[in-house]
């Protein structure tokens, strides 16, 4: 008995990352790096999806990394058809799938919109909010790797608190990215009134392929948040991407829930809560906090939001 | 049948018979009431399965386009100066992706100064994004060239633009023949492209493009442009079969057929300085007017052929690029090279300035002309004043 | 419309660019050595058996437990279960029930009536086993899978050896023993009961090889004064008395002292109390934590009302009573205090211990003795005389009955060996599957399912088996340390698609595509995936 994506005892309830007929919406022949947390989620996400619908699924790609590993002319690595336009557009290129769908009389295709943190979060925000706010019939998945990767590991809005990026400078009085800078998206997302809302992980991908089946069926605008590492923005062994993913749930900085239509519906207890620290060190972006002349206090600042998430959305007490 | 109607109402009726599945609206001054319009009609049902979405910025205006084309039904949009530029980097992508997008663009200048009139300042800022251009002289050729645009497009395999100059076209009533829906669905045949996004052929489209590609990318797309320039000429003579009347083409050759001055020009003003050399020629003159209709691709041979014999080409533009000087300018004196005539640049009605009879007139019959380039009807003492000022 | 060129490509073109030549370090599928098996002394497939009962396959559970051992019903009563101690779920939420299970699936094969495959092949070799105890027993039943005939000679009258005269019946009842005896001499093996050899090298001429397995049936003599008309009896004699002379078993008492710390001190003292003595003491020299005895056969004793007082050696036996010197520790050295205490005693038990009898080699002068009357063996348990092997109790060892199967397996093996001329491969060192190469996050908390034994003074088993869901709720909770069970997850997180799954749930590394990230290792929860270095050109 373990909580293992696949299941020889119990082949009914296996993810679908699981099984031999998997569809592999993103196949063998990427060029992402050893270890990319993106290249799996977005295999997971659309395989999910792809299976959910019977395969009637169109996808909507930002610029960025996943676009580029993916892509480079002739090497098409996508398995369903894909569109990338711009950084800043797909969710708009989405809303205009959508509705060319509906227009054709197809009203079973599904338009998913994906891209990285930064096309979604800052690029793409004006976009994401209009098609969030149009109610717009898309299920948006950000993959959120903290930082402007493909160009370099550039701070976004989406840069947790303390992190070195290329742009964030662990020099002198500063500690790396402010840690009253970022925003949170999902809230965004809630705010607009939208059916549905998640944020999920690598680390747990029978919960992200929950997540994203129940958004598959659902209509009108949706928006799913995936945790996705980056060994080298972030300075982490390729083999612990996924262990990162579940270390951050586990020590609150990156709480997992679901909103319906505005509200919270549902969120993930955290059963073995670990300090932020057993989830900063194997991490170079935070080697700062660790070294000789590592302020303490610096951490502190870290676990002070991790501890503030818990009490937010009640991370570790009962139901 | 003659209707009296706005310029903008008559652009959205032709849209609108060309049945779009989708419509993008986002409000900027000129071209707000063709979007206006077509909105009226989708929801009062006259528009079959059609989308209207109203965005929130022009770059989702055109995003939203993008989408829905390459999901394989026919968009429009509309937009006008700053939201061109605002949806910039999507009218190169448009292109790039060869997507037979068709776009309004109602001409107006561009800010700072803010200023709501027109020129052609927006479209220049396009002209080298990959569309086709086509501009339109009257309200009438504007209806027409919407119906042949979606018809070169979806032949050609490439977004083209129609140019309506701000206000002069899109807010004046002028009586228009609406042609019947059954001939407009003749003319133009339902949009069914090969390649969308279509998951019994599950293509990658807009991949990334490296050195060793790219050249060949671009040098096949200008191929097709090139190859545009015929089917802008035949979609003009098969739209005057069917409808009766020449509208669009590439160019069109308008007074003394051996002219020693030819005026170059393109959009409304077409028909002001028609009046000119009408009342010059009556007088004994010799002139002629050369209208490019097809802006982009530019028909370089037409233009050729029809300027060669000139002793005098006057290219009078709305657009002008500080530090050079016209834009249409430089390009027709390319055109021509090597040229034994005189060649003039008159810069005019820019930022709504009107261009008049008089002026017009005037410069025309100038007995030589001290400058290459003119600011038409530039006020010396406002300059001298704002010259003092700095 | 003209098909738009480059930015538009088909699906999946991307599997020409072969990315595998990326890697500098290759994931390989690997047979870890789980703890339970490396620390069985039978050299049971432990983890495999387990894997099958999760699925409640127990029929192809007990198979696996039979390739290495062909008792599981008295292994799951008598082995003291080292398997348990090394079981990595020790650090984790306690140990997997190895040795109920190991009992539960042997009782279903006893009330299926399963029986082994009788070998096809015959070799035309003879192999003589004197000596049916569980070693014995075992080298027979490898020795006659191999195609050789096995002829046991038993100087008892029934077989078992330490199974039937060394251990209770409360621990190990009569019907089991015989049916799992029996099943095995089914494979065709003739035995000869009541029969006592004096001298092997005769006995040679007959047979290609013989296995000495007469065990350590001897009790050790100590000289301890004694008045007449005190009940003194070995625990060795006593359990004898009760197997096959219950006339000849003197009457205990009410109180009864039993001198030794080992198991046999254990067992003697339980079965006193079901032989009706009311209070009986357990004398042992040490201190409780130097006593030999396993610490769950403590317990189930002191549960039974035995005591135990340990620091004490018995000076003087008297008719009733016994005078007692009470000891100390000094430096780990044993040091008579000098006082002395009586305690009443109907009767005495000695279980000091047992050697074997040396008496039948003496007459073979390359048989070299050792300490406590033991034979000596090469790494492949022959003595110095070529084509005498010998092996459980009477070589030196742990002297459990696991272990004496597992010398009997191996004896078997070296036989085999032996008569075919061949060498035994020396076996490579194990790579462990440690605690430390587990991924503990995917093991949900589990805790042991244990079954509390009886306690009602009778013969009767005191311990229970599962039934079959809990036989299959328990083994679930094996880790599989070591060797996949199909968790799926190198499949389902390697970023590259670079693993095959097969339509039969195999799995492969597809090498043309592995970047060599190492997720699949880090991800595997039981630490059967290890990263090498990867040389290729």
């Amino acid at each position: 008995m373990s909580l293992t994506v696949g299941d020889r005892l119990n082949k009914a309830e296996e993810a679908v990352q699981a099984r031999v007929k998997r569809h592999n919406s993103l196949t063998s022949g990427h060029r992402a790096c050893q270890g990319c947390g993106e290249a799996l989620a977005a295999r997971c996400a659309l395989d999910a999806a792809y299976n959910a619908t019977g395969g009637k699924i169109v996808v909507v790609n930002a610029t960025g990394c996943l676009e580029v590993f993916t892509t480079p002319y002739p090497d098409n690595a996508w398995g369903v058809p894909w569109l990338h336009s711009l950084f800043g557009n797909a969710p708009a290129v989405a809303t205009g799938a959508a509705a060319a769908f509906a227009a054709r009389g197809d009203h079973e295709m599904r338009v998913i919109a994906q891209g990285g943190d930064g096309g979604t979060t800052d690029i793409g925000m004006g976009c994401l909010s209009g098609m969030f706010e149009r109610n717009d019939d898309v299920l948006y998945i950000c993959y959120n790797n903290e930082a402007y990767m493909n160009t370099g590991v550039q701070r976004s809005s989406s840069t947790p608190a303390l992190s070195r990026t290329a742009t964030t400078f662990p020099i002198k009085q500063y500690m790396g990215n402010d840690p009253m800078s970022g925003k949170c998206v999902p809230k965004i997302a809630m705010a607009h009134g939208i059916p549905y809302v998640a944020t999920a992980t690598i680390g747990d991908i029978r919960d992200f392929e929950r997540k994203v089946v129940k958004a598959i069926h659902m209509r009108g605008a949706r928006y799913i948040e995936v945790y996705s590492p980056c060994p080298l923005g972030w300075g982490s062994q390729p083999c612990d991407t996924v262990r990162l993913a579940r270390l951050v749930v586990r020590c609150g900085l990156y709480p997992l829930f679901e909103a319906e239509n505005g509200k919270i519906s549902s969120v993930t207890k955290i059963e073995n809560l670990i300090p932020v620290e057993d989830y900063l060190r194997p991490q170079k972006r935070f080697a700062h906090l660790f070294g000789k002349n590592a302020d303490p206090e610096h951490i502190k600042v870290i676990q002070k939001i991790a501890d503030a998430n818990i009490e937010e959305y009640n991370l570790t007490g009962g139901c | 049948m003659l209707h009296q109607i706005e310029g903008a109402q008559a652009i959205a009726h032709a849209v609108a018979m060309c049945r779009p599945k989708v419509v993008c609206a986002y409000p900027i001054t000129p071209q707000t009431h063709i979007v206006e319009k077509l909105g009226e009609m989708v929801h009062a049902g006259e528009v079959e399965n059609c989308a209207f979405i109203n965005v929130e910025s022009e770059m989702a205006a055109l995003s939203v386009a993008i989408g829905s084309q390459a999901s394989g039904v026919r968009s429009y949009t509309a937009t006008s100066s700053q939201g061109l530029l605002y949806m910039m980097e999507a009218v190169y992508n448009a292109s790039g992706m060869q997507l037979p997008i068709v776009m309004t663009l109602g001409n107006r200048t561009i800010g700072a100064p803010l200023n709501i009139w027109n020129d052609h300042s927006d479209a220049m800022s396009a002209r080298d994004a990959g569309w086709l251009m086509l501009f339109a002289e009257t309200n009438q050729e504007a209806l027409d060239l919407h119906i042949q645009a979606f018809k070169i497009a979806e032949t050609v395999g490439c977004p083209v633009m129609v140019c309506v100059d701000g206000f002069i076209l899109t807010h004046a009533y002028e009586g228009v023949d609406l042609p019947t829906q059954d001939a407009v669905d003749e003319f133009l045949p339902p949009y069914n492209p090969d390649v969308r996004l279509d998951i019994s052929n599950p293509c990658a489209m807009g991949m990334m493009v490296s050195p060793e590609y790219f050249t060949e990318v671009k040098y096949l797309a200008h191929l097709r442009q090139q190859n545009a320039l015929k089917i802008i000429d035949q979609t003009a003579k098969q739209f005057a079969q069917k409808f009766g009347r020449e509208s669009g083409g590439l160019v069109r050759y308008y007074g003394d057929p051996n002219a020693d001055t030819v005026i170059v020009a393109m959009g409304s003003v077409i028909g002001t300085v028609k009046d000119v050399i009408d009342e010059l020629n009556a007088a004994g003159g010799k002139f002629a007017i050369l209208t490019i209709v097809s802006y982009r691709p530019l028909p370089v041979e037409e233009i050729r052929a029809a300027l060669s014999n000139a002793k005098r080409v006057i290219v009078l533009e709305k657009a002008f690029a500080l530090g050079r000087g016209g834009v249409l300018a430089q390009e027709v004196e390319l055109a021509l090279m090597p040229f034994s005539g005189e060649f003039l640049s008159v810069i005019a009605g820019i930022g709504g300035r009107p261009i008049t009879r008089t002026l017009l007139r005037q410069f025309f019959t100038q007995e030589t002309y001290p400058e290459k380039t003119t600011f038409l009807g530039l006020n010396h003492k406002v300059v001298d004043i704002m010259s003092r000022m700095e | 419309m003209p098909k738009p060129y480059a930015t538009v490509q088909d699906a999946r073109t991307s599997l020409q660019n072969k990315t595998g030549t990326w890697r500098t370090m290759r994931p390989e599928y690997v047979h870890r050595m789980p703890p339970c098996n490396l620390m069985c002394p039978a050299g049971e497939n432990i983890q495999l058996w387990l894997a099958h009962a999760q699925e409640g396959k127990l029929r192809e559970a007990w198979e696996v437990m039979v390739d290495a051992n062909p008792f599981p019903a008295i292994m799951g009563r008598v082995c003291y279960h080292t398997c348990e101690l090394a079981c990595n779920r020790t650090h984790f939420d306690g140990a997997v029930n190895i040795n109920r299970l190991e009992r539960s699936i042997g009782d279903v094969a006893l009330n299926k009536g399963w029986s082994f495959p009788v070998p096809t092949r015959s070799t035309g070799k003879k192999v003589l086993v004197i000596g049916g105890g569980p070693s014995g027993l075992s080298a027979a039943y490898f020795l006659r899978r191999f195609g050789h005939s096995v002829t046991i000679y038993e100087a008892n009258h029934k077989l078992g050896g330490a199974m039937r005269y060394g251990i209770p019946r409360y621990r190990l009842s009569t019907a089991v023993l015989d049916a799992e005896i029996d099943r095995l001499l089914a494979l065709g093996i003739e035995v000869e009961c009541d029969k006592r050899v004096s001298d092997v090298a005769q006995e040679l001429q007959n047979f290609d090889a013989v296995y000495l397995a007469m065990g350590a049936s001897l009790a050790v003599q100590i000289n301890i004064p004694t008045d007449e008309g005190a009940t003194v009896i070995d625990a060795i004699e006593m359990f004898r008395c009760l197997e096959n002379d219950k006339d000849k078993m003197p009457a205990l008492g009410k109180t009864v002292i039993v001198y030794g710390g080992g198991n046999s001190a254990i067992d003697a003292a339980r079965t006193a109390r079901r032989l009706g003595a009311d209070k009986v003491q357990i004398v042992y020299r040490r201190a409780m934590e130097h006593m030999r005895a396993h610490d769950s056969e403590i317990k189930e004793a002191l549960a039974e009302g035995v005591e135990i007082l340990c620091l004490r050696t018995i000076g003087h036996i008297h008719k009733g009573s016994v005078s007692i010197n009470k000891m100390e520790l000094q430096n780990n050295e044993l040091v008579n205090t000098g006082q002395v205490e009586t305690l009443q005693a109907d009767s005495v038990i000695y279980a000091i211990g047992q050697q074997p009898d040396e008496k039948v080699v003496l007459s073979i002068s390359d048989i070299l003795i050792g300490e406590g009357s033991t034979i000596i063996v090469d790494k492949n348990m022959m003595t110095g005389a070529k084509g005498i092997f010998a092996g459980g109790d009477i070589v030196p060892g742990k002297r459990t009955v696991t272990d004496a199967i597992g010398m009997g397996k191996k004896a078997a093996r070296c036989i085999d060996a032996f008569l075919n001329g061949k060498e035994i491969p020396a076996k490579p060192s194990p790579d462990i599957a440690t605690f430390k190469k587990l991924q503990l996050d995917y093991y949900p908390k589990s805790p042991r399912i244990d079954v509390e034994p009886k306690v009602n003074l009778t013969f009767e088993e005191a311990n229970l088996s599962y039934d079959d869901p809990k036989v299959i709720l328990e083994a679930r909770r094996c880790f599989s340390c070591g060797n996949c069970y199909h968790c799926n997850n190198c499949y389902a997180y390697c970023p590259d698609n670079a693993i095959i799954q097969h339509e039969d749930g195999s799995l492969e590394f597809n090498y043309e595509y592995c970047k060599g990230c190492g997720l699949c290792a880090v991800e595997c929860p039981c630490g059967a995936i290890k990263m090498v270095p990867d040389d290729q050109q």
